[in-house]
């Protein structure tokens, strides 16, 4: 099963390694993986999306908490709240004259934002589920689309629990 | 007082109150090693190799539960140390290595002697550190110790570059007396819900066992292990890094389980309802194969690190917490709860299952040929066993040795048997020997090895003849890679593909050119005398090099995918 598991970690050199490290180490399945600074700048938030039986996903936390610098860390997909998830793409399609409207349809349909327009191709931004993000991609055909990049899955709580020191 | 970062190592080593440091020195901790002459409380031992700095060290803390600490220089000294630190990793012992670097403004450009040391140990470490600025060096040595020592314990890398360690750069220095981390906090007090519900279990079993592992000695918990064992009445088997911390001479004990463990251990095992796992990890030379461990029992399982619990094999009582502090709760339940004690004990079941194993018990699954002309590597051990009284500090190296000396010293007490049992490092005896016999000046000390083994850090001999260390080296020569061999009889009919060693050295001549006493013995009938002269020379290093039976082999054994209740014992025709 898939689980969504959030981190706070320590903002240092290697911590990011030693994640990762364990990983491949221990042979578990990183589907994607975010990390970045939050509001306090001595701590980084990572969230990882796993997945694996339940065993697995029981050793993957218990391995990721005995990492030194991890301080907290709750997987989203077994607390008893509910979550939200949200996954950024930018996406580069060719953008002939004849396809514009499509483009901005679409965009529109998915909520999503044209951030860079040149003569021959747009850049859409969009942020959802990643299921989202996938039905996006594939209502293009796969010559037009030029590029995507994403964030990778962000996962918070929903309610006032949060993931805090 | 203001010091450089060169000093700061320096007098914090001797704030911290550690004994020795274990070395060897190179451009990188060229500072280290100028500012470590005016240590004077801390003792440098120059070994030969820093895989041995490393070794000595873990020798050192397994033998005193303190933590050992080496120092070693950048690129291939760190890489070299590696083994070392990945064997204290697969044992949980606290070592503190800390590796020089290049400066700080060449890291990453492959700089001479450079390799990326916090990567590159960054698997076999519970934890490391790169000190980039000589501000922090204090609180991350501080930090290296607290992690190292504390919880489950395992070896802390602490990557230092040379400028950092720069005798012109002094800053303020004060030795911190404790430390505290927000993102480490280990567990040490057991849930008493928990630990309520483990004891009734254990009151009701009917063939209850105790499976007691590495952790009942990390967490010296050998005294309150004996007291509930003893109050209960039950069977006990220990691991291979347990044996000692209950007495292998006790009614109660089984002897060791697992793949070479007794028959009477690992019957108790396959047949148990309520197993009680304490400092274990289920180990695979332990279980055996999985789907056939401990068919019927419940299990409950005591460890300080909950990724241990429910790794391999799934727990129906979890107890997270240090060993010690369980087992003393556990026992001060039990007094409240004496009528059921006594019940207990009592029981006809418990009766039966004693019974039981005592039938186990006649196979005697350790016996061997005692009237062989040519040595037999048991009957070594348990004159070993004999001439040291049971109470020598035994450190061994990897392999059939390994198994004999944990087959037949019979350990009494806990932290006199030092071996790598996780990783399995053949070279480890002898260094460890050193750091063991340092810590216990006046102890006696040996190293049960092979021709295998000892040839891996055979270096060493002349650190021991440098600082007059007497350890006794008891080298079981069969001229073969005897484990390997077995393997190869077994398993790959006999074809003994490189299991051989040729051009073997004269360990005698050898151990003489170092300085130190060689002795030969080649006959069983020499065994016991020659036992006796070597270890009477209690101020000399005695290399006692016994040429054994060169096809011994190491039974009990469970095979790779077989069950407790499927083991081998020796075949008839070897008992005689």
């Amino acid at each position: 099963m898939r689980h969504i598991i959030s981190i706070l970690l320590e903002n240092e050199s290697g911590a990011l390694s030693r994640v990762a490290g364990l990983f491949s180490a221990r042979a578990y399945n990183i589907e994607s993986l975010t990390v970045a600074p939050t509001e306090d700048p001595s701590l980084s938030r990572m969230t990882l999306v796993t997945s694996g039986s339940a065993e697995i996903i029981e050793q993957i936390t218990k391995q990721l908490n005995k990492l030194v610098d991890v301080v907290k860390l709750n997987d989203l997909n077994v607390s008893q709240l509910q979550h939200i998830e949200r996954e950024m793409m930018l996406i580069k399609v060719k953008a002939p004259v004849s396809a514009r409207d499509e483009i901005m349809r679409l965009s529109g349909i998915f909520r999503g934002n044209i951030i860079d327009v040149t003569d021959d191709a747009y850049t859409v931004e969009l942020t959802g589920t990643s299921d989202k993000l996938n039905a996006f991609i594939a209502s293009f055909d796969c010559d037009s689309i030029l590029e995507t990049v994403r964030s990778g899955v962000m996962g918070i709580s929903r309610g006032s629990s949060a993931l805090h020191l | 007082m203001e010091l450089s970062g060169a000093e700061i190592i320096a007098q914090f080593l001797e704030d911290e109150g550690v004994e020795y440091l274990f070395g060897y020195p190179g451009g990188a901790v060229l500072h280290i090693y100028d500012a470590l002459l005016r240590a004077d409380s801390v003792k440098h031992i120059l070994v030969r190799h820093e895989q041995a700095a490393a070794h000595a060290a873990d020798g050192y803390a397994r033998s005193t539960g303190k933590t050992g600490v080496a120092l070693v220089t950048s690129g291939p000294g760190m890489t070299n140390a590696v083994t070392g630190i990945a064997t204290a990793y697969l044992d949980s012992i606290p070592l503190v290595v800390l590796t020089g670097q290049v400066p700080t403004g060449v890291i990453g450009s492959d700089a001479f002697q450079e390799v990326d040391s916090v990567g590159i140990s960054r698997p076999c470490v519970k934890h490391n550190f790169l000190v980039n600025d000589v501000k922090d060096l204090a609180e991350t040595l501080k930090k290296a110790f607290y992690v190292a020592s504390t919880g489950r314990p395992g070896p802390v890398v602490v990557d230092i570059p040379k400028d950092v360690t720069d005798p012109n750069i002094k800053i303020p220095y004060t030795h911190l007396s404790s430390i505290e981390m927000r993102s480490y906090n280990p567990v040490t007090k057991g849930h008493p819900f928990q630990i309520k519900k483990a004891l009734e279990l254990m009151l009701r079993a009917k063939k209850p066992v105790f499976y007691t592992g590495g952790g009942v000695v990390l967490s010296n918990a050998s005294s309150s292990l004996r007291s509930l064992v003893r109050q209960l009445g039950f069977p006990i088997t220990s691991t291979l890094m347990g044996l000692g911390a209950y007495p292998s001479s006790d009614e109660q004990f089984l002897g060791m389980l697992g793949m070479h463990g007794t028959y009477e251990a690992n019957m108790a095992m396959h047949d148990t309802d309520v197993l009680i796992a304490v400092g274990a990890r289920f180990d695979d030379r332990v279980t055996g194969h999985l789907e056939k461990f401990c068919p019927t029992a419940k299990i409950i399982h005591i460890d300080i690190d909950p990724s241990s619990i429910s790794k391999t094999v799934k727990v129906h009582i979890p107890i997270v917490g240090d060993v010690d502090d369980v087992l003393t709760t556990m026992l001060e339940m039990l007094k409240d709860s004496e009528d059921k004690v006594e019940q207990s004990k009592c029981d006809q079941e418990l009766k039966d299952w004693w019974k039981q194993i005592k039938q186990w018990r006649k196979k005697n699954c350790l016996r061997y040929n005692k009237k062989t002309k040519t040595i037999k590597p048991q009957y070594v051990i348990e004159k070993l066993h004999e001439i040291t009284e049971g109470d020598a500090y035994i450190t061994s190296d990897v392999g059939q040795h390994q198994m004999f000396a944990a087959q037949y010293y019979g350990f009494d007490k806990p932290r006199r048997w030092i071996n790598s049992g996780g990783l399995g490092t053949m070279g480890f005896g002898l260094p460890a020997a050193m750091g063991v016999q340092l810590a216990h000046l006046d102890k006696t000390v040996a190293c049960v090895t092979g021709e295998g083994s000892i040839q891996m850090n055979i270096q060493e001999l002349a650190t021991c003849m440098q600082y007059q260390l007497p350890i006794k080296i008891i080298n079981l020569n069969n001229r073969y890679l005897g484990m390997v061999r077995q393997w190869q009889e077994f398993f790959y009919e006999g074809r003994y593909a490189m299991s051989y060693m040729d051009s073997i050295p004269d360990f005698v001549k050898l151990a003489e050119s170092y300085g130190h006493v060689g002795m030969k013995i080649d006959q069983t009938s020499d065994v016991e005398d020659a036992l006796k002269e070597a270890f009477a020379m209690k101020d000399k290093l005695v290399f006692m090099d016994f040429i054994t039976n060169r096809e011994e082999n190491v039974y009990p054994m469970i095979s790779a995918g077989k069950g407790h209740h499927e083991m081998e014992l020796a075949p008839d025709s070897e008992l005689v």
